[in-house]
């Protein structure tokens, strides 16, 4: 199991999700992605898209600023 | 394969469906598809595998554009009037998404030729319109065991149906032969009216995607018939036929036919 770093600070949705989804698809079931995204949309949508498309969402936390980091194991 | 960033922000939509996803979207980009006719149905269905990112697109028609086609083939535009259909729909396809390899074939389908054509594609449209190309296409995909997609228009109504022959019941399971030619009027006597060359044609390049991408239940073993009179969808359950003269058990067509061609009287291209 890898944990793999993914920056979507500067995304904006759909897109935001889209990264997320893409560095998905190249991790093996078990890995984790770790992704820092902003408040507002993409802290509301990408963990609740992840959930809905059946992935876990281990943990969200606060990093500093406005930057969240988002925990999602495949 | 990697996507490019053009190709993620152009299939953006694609990759966030749950269903389709990053695999979905490589399954479409690997697919080989060929559209039989240019024309009513073959216009949206090219402009949406072209618009999704299907990678092969295969077009075959020997026909040139003709005035009267702009009504509901709008692949074509004013200035193609005279240009054959497939150079006509192949710049479309390239100015709508230059990821598509576009072959075209100038020329009619025939029991000479189909199943060297079809041989290198997947899924294969019937876009034309008259029976006799229908039951070619029906014979030779039964043949190669090419899954394809039935259409047809006539004035206000459409029919479609997906076969995977071996598997689900043929076009000629259901449509034994073809009408005598003239026995049937054509598009071109009838008329048809133009935006359910659209409504046909989108559901046809639906069960493309759906087959390329394995999601959802194709409409097979069901003939889906629609007037736009009264708007009504219905599904037909129809059912593989033993005594089938092409899929059944004991097939009496073993070649391919061309079966005479009713003919348009009022009015020719040339």
């Amino acid at each position: 199991m890898s944990t793999v770093k993914l920056d979507i600070t500067k995304e904006h949705c759909p897109m935001t999700f889209v990264k997320t989804k893409i560095a998905l698809s190249k991790l093996q079931s078990g890995d984790i992605l770790e992704v820092l995204l902003v408040e507002g949309e993409p802290l509301q949508n990408v963990p609740r898209s992840s959930r809905e498309q059946g992935f876990k969402v281990l943990e969200v936390s606060h990093v500093e600023g406005q930057i969240h980091k988002v925990l999602i194991e495949k | 394969m990697d996507f490019t960033e053009d190709q993620i922000q152009r299939y953006s939509r694609h990759i966030l469906l749950q269903d389709v996803g990053v695999e979905g979207q490589e399954k479409i980009s690997n697919g080989k598809v060929l559209i039989v006719g240019a024309g009513g149905l073959g216009a949206p269905v090219a402009l949406y595998l072209a618009a999704a990112g299907v990678g092969t697109i295969g077009i075959i028609d020997g026909d040139v554009v003709d005035l009267s086609n702009l009504q509901r083939q709008v692949i074509h535009f004013t200035p193609d009037v005279n240009k054959p259909k497939v150079i006509s729909a192949k710049e479309k396809i390239n100015l709508l998404n230059p990821d598509v390899k576009v072959n075209t074939y100038y020329d009619l389908l025939t029991a000479a030729n189909a199943l060297e054509i079809i041989k290198d594609y997947d899924f294969i449209v019937d876009g034309t319109d008259n029976f006799p190309v229908k039951f070619l296409i029906n014979d030779a995909c039964v043949k190669a065991g090419k899954p394809f997609s039935h259409g047809g228009i006539l004035r206000f109504d459409g029919q479609a149906i997906t076969v995977l022959p071996g598997t689900t019941a043929c076009y000629r399971c259901v449509f034994h032969s073809p009408p005598p030619a003239n026995a049937v009027p054509t598009c071109s006597e009838a008329g048809v009216l133009g935006a359910i060359a659209g409504i046909l044609g989108t559901i046809q390049a639906t069960e493309v995607l759906k087959y390329l991408t394995g999601v959802g239940n194709l409409l097979t073993d069901r003939l889906l018939t629609f007037n736009a009179k009264t708007m009504e969808f219905r599904n037909i359950k129809v059912k593989h036929n033993h005594k089938c003269q092409v899929c059944g058990d004991h097939p009496t067509i073993t070649e391919l036919v061309d079966y005479e061609q009713a003919t348009c009287e009022i009015k020719t291209n040339h």
